[in-house]
């Protein structure tokens, strides 16, 4: 099928070059993909319904926009609070004290054992349960009172119930990360003399990272789109911006479109960011970390026949 | 320097160590020898406190491992405590235990900076010092993936030098080295027992114990089988355990 030649004259001495194997397969799978996509592309640009210059007008509308800011600090607050609330309830489940890890599993099951839709709506109508909301000492005096309506506005209710729940998942996350670290590391800071803490800080979780990264982006991805659950809530991020206005104008799908395309960019700029911190955690994982995109573009122009590859 | 007498060890209803009585003088170098299981790495474990002994005594530099005498009573020490005296003791690990996510000079300057709190510039200079020593000055930032065994067990024995411990423990550390490796550690250690350091060397390496232990230990099932100067031990085992052991490792 397939023949060798060993040519000497161009590349290194021994660089094989081999006529590749002829993949018949991979032609004909390439075409129905190509023929559906056009299929599909054509449809969609050319059904007027679409009324995609509806669409261009909407993308920068200012309260479009604003919604679009809205959602990200949903995202970023209740993702912060996730990850903060994650790590010490992880640090918790694995604590030796019986009583410490038992709360953390309650946590952790009482949170993924609700929706997080009905978890949003409880925040919401808090006020039914505690009129009044006071900061102070348990069972002694109390130092801030407010009341529960006008300190949990919509959209603190949406940043608690994200948070809390997200707090949950990403318990988990930090756990498998932590366990994964091997128990000779722990041996290694000891016998060092780091303490319990120091360890935790300087050497297993900047490990247990490599594990907890990839399924924290994931999880970010998936909170910037959960946050538009925040919309039945009053809250006006993306979703419910558009609707406001697909509410008067009747344009629901063009409005629908353009709060959809925000969300795919705004996920697209994560995945890249995923990358790079993956990357950077990777580091003395592997014996070479992978290329960044700017580093691929330059090995393929470096690549000319002459040096032979990189 | 260090002293065990009556050491017992147990993990749930499996006792390890069943009384290890032996005494470390400073500067001493003691090879520990004995079959797989019968306990090397737990009493060294015990020594720095990574494993808590259920009986007996056990003291490094005159002062108890772990508790502290009040009255007739012993009383446990704090997290804080048990740290500052593991700081003073160095441990080698079989399997080098390096931290991946640090280069070797991190993996160096991570304990003096942190745990001592010493300046960055001081803790660097030393580490530096360190890591030529021990052969590997053009290794500094090389994360530990990119090292050989027998190198990562180099920047490991730096790593435990650069606390300036009083007492050394080494646990098996050529066993999981290629055999052509082994020598460029053994090296190393010999040259830090010439040096005057105190270490206690869980081994295999028969040849390294007779050339460079002061004292060998044979252990089997949690026990002391004999012990004296290498010569003896090696050369004449009175025990029949120990020459059926040595006729194995030999
Ligand atoms: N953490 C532990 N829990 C339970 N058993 C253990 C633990 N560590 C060691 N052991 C047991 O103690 C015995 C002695 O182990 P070890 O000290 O590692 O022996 P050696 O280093 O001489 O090979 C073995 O039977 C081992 O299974
Ligand atoms: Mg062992």
């Amino acid at each position: 099928m397939s023949s060798t030649e060993v040519t000497s004259g161009a590349g290194r001495p021994d660089d094989i070059r081999a006529v590749p194997v002829r993949r018949p397969g991979r032609w004909i799978a390439a075409a129905i993909v190509l023929v559906i996509a056009a299929a599909v592309v054509r449809s969609v640009a050319t059904n007027p319904r679409f009324e995609w210059s509806v669409v261009g007008n909407f993308l920068f509308d200012a309260r479009i926009l604003h919604g679009l800011v809205v959602t990200l600090e949903l995202t970023v607050i209740a993702m912060a609070i996730g990850i903060a609330l994650g790590v010490i309830l992880a640090v918790m489940r694995l604590s030796p004290n019986p009583l410490v890890s038992s709360a953390s599993s309650f946590y952790i099951w009482f949170f993924r054992g609700t929706p997080v839709l009905v978890q949003l709506l409880f925040w919401y109508n808090i006020a039914a349960l505690y009129p009044k909301i006071a900061l102070g000492i348990p069972f002694g005096p109390a130092f801030v009172h407010a009341d529960a309506n006008t300190l949990i506005t919509s959209f603190v209710a949406a940043i608690l119930g994200l948070g809390l729940n997200e707090g949950a998942y990403m318990a988990e996350i930090v756990r498998a990360g932590i366990i994964s670290v091997e128990e000779g590391q722990v041996d290694a800071a000891q016998s060092l003399g780091m303490t319990r803490l120091q360890t935790m800080r300087r050497i297993v979780l900047p490990q247990a990272m490599r594990v907890i990264i990839p399924p924290t982006g994931n999880e970010t991805i998936s909170m910037l789109k959960t946050s538009s659950l925040a919309s039945v809530i009053v809250v006006t991020e993306l979703l419910r911006a558009a609707e406001s206005i697909y509410d008067v104008n009747y344009k629901t799908i063009q409005l629908l479109i353009v709060a959809s395309v925000w969300y795919a960019a705004c996920t697209s700029v994560l995945y890249v960011g995923q990358y790079y911190l993956e990357r950077y955690y990777g580091r003395g994982a592997s014996r070479e970390l992978p290329p960044t995109a700017l580093q691929r573009l330059r090995m393929l122009s470096l690549r000319s026949p002459r040096s032979g590859g990189v | 320097m260090v002293k065990a007498e009556g050491v017992r060890k147990r993990f749930g209803r499996l006792e390890v160590l069943k009384g290890i009585s032996l005494e470390v003088e400073p500067g001493e170098v003691m090879c520990l020898l004995g079959p797989s299981g019968s306990g090397k790495s737990t009493f060294l474990r015990c020594i720095n406190h990574l494993e808590r002994i259920n009986a007996g005594l056990l003291s490094v530099d005159g002062e108890l491992v772990g508790y502290r005498p009040v009255g007739d009573k012993l009383h446990e020490l704090r997290e804080s405590e048990i740290a500052r005296k593991r700081a003073e003791i160095g441990m080698v690990f079989q399997h080098f235990n390096l931290f991946p996510h640090m280069t070797a000079l991190e993996n160096v300057t991570c304990a003096p900076m942190r745990v001592k709190k010493l300046p960055r510039e001081q803790t660097r200079r030393r580490a530096c010092e360190l890591l030529d020593r021990v052969g590997l000055a053009d290794k500094h930032d090389a994360y530990p993936t990119q090292l050989s065994g027998g190198q990562q067990q180099r920047v490991a024995i730096a790593r435990a030098l650069a606390m300036e411990p009083k007492l050394m423990l080494f646990d098996e550390p050529t066993s999981a080295l290629d055999p052509e490796l082994v020598g460029e550690v053994l090296g190393v250690m010999k040259q830090l027992g010439g040096e005057g350091m105190t270490m206690i060397v869980v081994t295999h390496e028969i040849g390294f114990a007779r050339e460079v232990a002061n004292t060998v230990v044979f252990m089997d099932a949690g026990v002391v089988v004999e012990s004296g100067a290498p010569a003896d031990v090696l050369g004449s085992p009175r025990h029949e355990r120990t020459r059926e052991f040595l006729s194995k490792v030999l």
